[in-house]
């Protein structure tokens, strides 16, 4: 079976994509519900293009060109596929077998390229000439000018004021590639600001731009398309586990921010009931709120149902539905959403959702680095630190996957000035 | 002072073949004070229906105007107790819309919105980020509390979903005059009339996006519109903050002449 084959798993199970056929009169109910969650709660101008972008999907998808064209991008340009690495010192503090899924070899040196590579290809078929997107990290954004780059859209992304000040370097990156970035000086200058600066842009250039959107987040059908494109991940970590140790995982161990890498490493095994499946979400400096903002991000441990950009997931927001600014010493966990399945599978108790504080993740950051000579995100390292906690525990499973979702270069200013205190 | 319903005002601008003027303000922008002098002083210089934003921190449909406007108020401690509130004590006559996004409305939970909104005197309620596929609660709210449930109709609304929003809307219809945000513009788009002509309905239609002059109102009005909604203009008078209220009437004056002179 093709490895890029985005199609075959996504109708399986009465989960996933659902198109929700109940009628209300003789209109029909909205589609893209993950149970409750999810649909398209968007402005009516923006209805026409999320057809026309399903439509486009549902088309290429099967498309034996398009396939083998986002397979020659996936392995050439991106460097797929990554290693299952058995980290062999962590195994032996925490006396698990753990291994890594390398996402942070992409090229880019995150996950997000995946998918970046995905729907720009898409957005190359159906014709569009201009990509926009928004950037936390900064990594979505860097991955999106690298394809814009190389397929000659012109590429403009969006990104908060405090996420250009924090991240100057993936920011530059992005320049050198020729892509305009759009700092955002409105709200709370981080990840939600851009994505209601991208929508704006989007409806109005709905004819010639493709909003590629950078997590399972947003209306349908942007989870689904998201989370086929990061799927990948999960595929080759089956194949892998198969190949090392002949059985699968008892656990996989994801951060989740929006939420991509931790569908794309866990669509693959949600059928397969003995794999434990553990999203990790940012703690920031403990699940508090004031009446403002949030201490954390952590949604699907402390968020409420509410409706953010285009779906109906766990947010964070005040009682007259405010939505709260998000913290978190990672740029790219700092949202007050996350993606509607994600929401779904951990509220059916298919994923189990945990957090881990700043202090938590810095930690792990440090462990990874001087233990396997390998420095990761601090976004993964919340995905790491959970090993510790569930070590302690005896919760850890005899053979345990992190995926390691990025490299963490890009942190080394924020883990030196969180070091002072600064 | 009894106010009147949606459905008088279009009945009466009918009769007297006259063009409508909208008008959009934000709530509690600058202060829950100042927002019963803006109303009135907008009544005063000829808006027909007065539209009043109740803030949201994440407004995708709206420009940075409106969402300058939307954290003044939020600043100003704006919530929806105190929006009610502040629409129940407004003195004016004219036909009242709460404008807001479905969260606010969804975490204060649908029935009860609604029934605060008719109980405060509201007779419409347009909420632009549902899609029709998604409004029969709210719909079925609306018909009980005798509220108009207003649609947006865009450029890019296709044949098929015109006439779903031609099933389940009252009141009037929001034409969108063209792609894009709620903000000031120019000129009034080429699409205006295009959209204008392809939406056949006994439902009043009213353009609005990018509105603020008043040859802009009398182009739209010649064009075929009910009624012309401006929003942008009114809010930026209020942000700059000298003599609001004498330019909110001049300018309301200017728009309704405007008008007039299409009809």
């Amino acid at each position: 079976m093709a490895e890029t084959k985005v199609s075959e798993s996504q109708t399986k199970g009465s989960y996933s994509n659902e198109l929700a056929g109940s009628k209300t009169g003789n209109i029909t109910q909205v589609r893209g519900k993950y149970g409750k969650y999810g649909g398209q709660y968007v402005p009516e101008v923006l209805m026409p293009a999320l057809e026309e972008l399903e439509k486009g999907y549902e088309r290429y998808k099967n498309d034996s060109k398009f396939i083998a064209e986002l397979e020659h991008y996936l392995r050439d340009f991106a460097g797929r596929k990554t290693p299952l690495y058995f980290a062999r010192n962590l195994s032996k503090k925490y006396g698990s077998k753990i291994y890594l899924k390398r996402e942070d070899l992409v090229h880019g040196g995150a996950h997000k390229l995946n998918n970046a590579i995905g729907q720009a290809l898409l957005a190359k078929y159906m014709g569009k000439t201009r990509l926009i997107a928004e950037t936390g990290a900064g990594q979505h954004g860097t991955a999106t000018a690298m394809v814009g780059a190389n397929l000659g859209f012109e590429t403009i992304v969006y990104m908060g004021a405090k996420d250009v000040k924090r991240q100057q370097m993936n920011t530059y990156r992005m320049k050198l590639m020729g892509t305009e970035v759009k700092a955002i000086s409105t709200g709370s200058k981080t990840l939600k600001d851009a994505i209601n600066e991208a929508f704006r842009d989007w409806v109005t250039n709905i004819v010639n731009t493709h909003y590629l959107i950078g997590s399972v987040v947003g209306p349908y059908p942007y989870p689904m398309i998201v989370r086929d494109f990061q799927s990948v991940i999960g595929r080759e970590v089956k194949e892998q586990i198969m190949g090392k140790e002949g059985r699968m995982p008892d656990s996989i161990i994801a951060c989740a921010g929006g939420g991509s890498n931790a569908m794309g490493i866990f669509h693959p095994f949600v059928e397969d009931k003995e794999v434990k499946l553990i999203a990790v979400e940012a703690g920031g400096k403990g699940l508090k709120c004031t009446e403002k903002a949030a201490f954390h991000s952590a949604c699907l441990c402390a968020g409420e149902e509410g409706i953010l950009h285009g779906a109906l997931t766990k947010v964070l927001q005040d009682k007259n539905g405010q939505i709260l600014e998000s913290e978190s010493v990672s740029a790219g966990l700092d949202y007050s959403g996350v993606g509607p399945e994600l929401a779904y599978l951990a509220e059916s108790r298919r994923v189990t959702a945990l957090y881990a504080t700043d202090d938590e993740a810095v930690e792990a950051f440090h462990e990874l680095s001087r233990l396997e000579g390998i420095i990761p995100a601090l976004e993964s390292s919340h995905a790491l630190a959970y090993l510790k906690k569930a070590a302690e525990n005896g919760e850890l499973g005899d053979i345990v996957v992190v995926n390691l979702s990025g490299r963490g270069d890009k942190d080394l200013e924020t883990v030196l000035s969180f070091k002072r205190g600064i | 002072m009894r106010r009147q319903k949606i459905s008088e005002k279009f009945g009466e601008l009918r009769e007297r073949k006259e063009g409508g003027l909208i008008c959009y303000v934000m709530a509690g922008d600058p202060s829950v004070e100042a927002t019963g002098e803006i109303v009135k002083a907008l009544e005063n210089g000829g808006a027909d229906i007065i539209e009043i934003g109740f803030p949201f921190s994440d407004p995708v449909a709206d420009g940075l105007t409106i969402q300058a406007a939307g954290q003044r108020a939020l600043a100003a401690g704006m919530s929806i107790q105190r929006y009610f509130d502040l629409i129940k004590d407004l003195d004016v006559q004219v036909p009242l819309v709460c404008m807001t996004y479905y969260n606010p409305v969804f975490r204060y939970g649908v029935d009860k919105f609604i029934e605060r909104a008719s109980e405060a005197g509201i007779s419409g309620l347009i909420i632009p980020d549902i899609p029709i596929e998604e409004t029969a609660d709210l719909k079925k709210s609306c018909e009980k509390n005798g509220l108009d449930l207003i649609f947006l109709i865009a450029p890019t609304t296709t044949d098929e979903r015109v006439r779903k929003i031609l099933e389940r809307g009252s009141g009037f219809l929001y034409l969108v005059s063209r792609l894009g945000v709620t903000g000031t513009r120019e000129n009034v788009s080429s699409s205006t009339n295009e959209l204008l002509s392809r939406v056949e309905t006994e439902i009043p239609k009213a353009v609005g996006f990018g509105i603020s002059t008043g040859r802009q109102a009398n182009e739209v009005i010649q064009a075929g519109a009910d009624a012309v909604i401006v929003g942008s203009a009114f809010v930026r008078i209020i942000e700059e903050g000298q003599n609001v209220n004498e330019k909110l009437e001049a300018l309301a004056r200017d728009l309704k002449y405007s008008i007039l002179n299409a009809s």
